[in-house]
């Protein structure tokens, strides 16, 4: 049976992710919420932000687990999520800053058909 | 009246040590302006060097600063307050055009907030005293404040100057040095400011370091000779900066944001005065500053057996919304403060369709003919529920989303029904009824009656993921000092133990 992804990546973002994983190794993903670049995905080398049992794993994304908050995804389950690329002068700690790019959330609802057969998510590290 | 564009430098640099550094590596990155999409000067691309470099001077400094009198301290902050009273314009024009924010603001409200803050810490500090208790009558118990050393401050964007403020006056009244991060979007107006008051402060009292988050930033946040973290930003980084403060043992306060509710009782609408002005001006709240602001009103609950009326007028106030040129005295709502914002906003406003929340007004992007490359949009009212994402996530941007509530429960309910917990309103003409909703909401901020003031003495934090600590007021300055106890025994005689 087709599982259906819950996060995806366009092309652009995963050229963006090819070119950071060039210079700094591992890379991982961590959606963020709040104030000002919150609601942003934070792209971060692999091993620095502690992943624990509060967070949850979406999925890999090119090559990175795209982690979300436990209590954040109670509110963004329902939603699919593409992480794109856009021009930008974000803050933040996300790797892709300095060159003057930024990731993007885009969202849409799940389709019922989707909805029925989402791949399950974990909480953890990926390699827990 | 339109006010004339700023002037600027080609290029600024790092202030460390009372002197205006090129960054180590040379590298600069271009600061531009949201209002026209140009770039408006060089700035520092600094490194983990920079940082050290600045730690350093601060620490130096540091050795004399911590035995400056509270007197010497507080007449530097009110000769702070008095030269950015004096060049009170030129800042709310530098401010306006770096961050794209509408002149009335700046010239009303961010930098008369700025001096304000400053002569609040500096006559604070004069007024209050530590405890002593008379334990016994030989023995007497002292509760001394002294400063934690060199502290790592990192300021957001939305207000340059003033969230700046916020950090830096408590933290040079408590006695500490300060290593300050401006936001990489909205670094000239702090630079401008220290432009105008380097002089008044000893070297490396305070110390300004450009650059980006994760090659600046990160640096300062987990240096081993930093005391003391204080941030305002995003979840996520928030979590880094505990992280690294948890590697080093030491102190963070945390700013996060929020979905701050606004809460409107049947009662605002019982008599057609000037109360219910206000209250729809308290509405359009989460206009100001285009939405970019941690407590923005972002979620607004209306009693249902008002909602028609309530809206009907609402949203004409919301259609009245001035937008334009930032400059201009009478606009009332400017640009977004850079374009992955501006993209961020407008992919929030197709979620909240494509999850069905009705439009009301706006719900777009806006175009400005004198600036179309600027970071603009349409104030936007969407109607909804509480669990849609555009009603649990911080936009920040001219976004509110509108639901109703049966009862005092029900609007509750929905009030702490989120993460967050920074600011939330109430309106009503029924003081029971105030305290009863007052008390039940979980924020740091309750508003009555009012939204958006922010006097210095009054505090403002976080509930929930809305951080840790509070600022303004004085009880800030205890999240830059030690309390040290000096127990004294005037006694002659042993213990008698050993």
């Amino acid at each position: 049976m087709t599982e259906y992804p819950r996060v995806e990546i366009t092309k652009r973002a995963s050229e963006l992710v090819d070119r950071l994983r060039e210079q700094h190794g591992e890379l991982i993903f961590h959606q963020s919420g709040g104030c000002c670049d919150g609601s942003s995905p934070m792209c971060l080398k692999k091993g620095d932000l502690r992943i624990g049992a509060q967070d949850v794993l979406l999925g890999e994304i090119h090559g990175c687990p795209f982690y979300m908050s436990a209590a954040q995804f109670e509110y963004w389950k329902h939603t699919h999520l593409t992480i794109d690329v856009t021009e930008g002068r974000g803050s933040s700690f996300s790797l892709e800053i300095p060159l003057g790019l930024r990731f993007v959330t885009k969202s849409r609802l799940f389709t019922e058909e989707e909805a029925k057969a989402l791949k399950p998510v974990r909480t953890g590290d990926a390699k827990a | 009246m339109i006010y004339p564009k700023p002037q600027f430098r080609e290029r600024y640099e790092n202030f460390i040590g009372g002197q205006w550094m090129p960054p180590i590596g040379n590298a600069y990155f271009d600061d531009v302006s949201p209002v026209d999409g140009s770039v408006i000067a060089a700035v520092p691309r600094s490194t983990e060097k920079d940082i050290d470099c600045a730690v350093s001077a601060a620490e130096k400094a540091f050795q004399s600063w911590r035995n400056t009198s509270a007197s010497e301290r507080s007449n530097i902050l009110f000769r702070i307050a008095q030269r950015i009273e004096d060049n009170f314009e030129e800042l709310a024009r530098i401010e306006c055009w770096e961050n794209g924010k509408p002149i009335r603001e700046t010239l009303t409200a961010d930098i008369p907030l700025v001096i304000d803050h400053f002569r609040y810490f500096g006559s604070v500090i004069r007024a209050e005293a530590g405890d002593v208790s008379d334990l016994d009558p030989t023995t007497v118990s002292m509760e001394i404040h002294e400063p934690l050393g060199v502290v790592g401050q990192i300021i957001p964007w939305n207000f340059p100057i003033l969230m700046a403020a916020w950090k830096l006056a408590p933290a040079l009244a408590a006695g500490n040095c300060v290593v300050l991060k401006p936001a990489e979007q909205t670094p000239v107006s702090i630079l401008a400011v220290m432009e105008m008051i380097s002089d008044l402060l000893p070297p490396g009292v305070v110390n300004v370091v450009n650059g980006f988050g994760p090659e600046a930033g990160k640096p300062l946040a987990s240096h081993p000779r930093v005391r003391k973290i204080a941030f305002t930003g995003e979840t996520t980084t928030g979590r880094l900066i505990m992280q690294y403060a948890s590697e080093n043992l030491i102190p963070v306060t945390l700013e996060l944001g929020g979905k701050s509710p606004n809460i409107f009782f049947a009662s605002v609408m019982e008599s057609d005065d000037s109360f219910l002005d206000k209250a729809l001006e308290g509405f359009t709240m989460f206009a100001l500053n285009q939405g970019e602001v941690c407590t923005c009103p972002s979620r607004a609950l209306i009693q249902e057996n008002i909602y028609d009326e309530f809206m009907e007028r609402a949203i004409k106030r919301v259609q009245a919304i001035k937008l334009g040129d930032p400059l201009d005295s009478t606009t009332m709502m400017g640009a977004q403060a850079s374009n992955d914002q501006y993209q961020k906003i407008l992919n929030y406003l197709d979620i909240g369709k494509k999850e069905g929340a009705k439009v009301l007004t706006g719900g777009g992007p806006a175009k400005i003919e004198k600036y179309p490359n600027g970071f603009y949009i349409q104030p936007t009212i969407l109607e909804g529920h509480n669990k849609m994402r555009v009603f649990q996530e911080e936009i920040f941007g001219p976004v509110v989303s509108v639901t109703t509530f049966k009862d005092e429960d029900e609007a509750l309910e929905i009030a702490n029904d989120t993460l967050y917990g920074l600011g939330a309103g109430v309106w009503s003409r029924d003081m029971h009824q105030v305290q009863t909703i007052t008390r039940g909401i979980e924020a740091g901020r309750v508003w009555v009656n009012c939204y958006h003031l922010y006097p210095a003495n009054a505090s403002f934090g976080g509930y929930k993921h809305s951080g840790i600590g509070r600022e303004t007021h004085k009880y800030v300055l205890n999240h830059y000092r030690h309390v040290k106890n000096v127990l004294i025994s005037f006694g002659k005689k042993p213990l008698g133990l050993f």
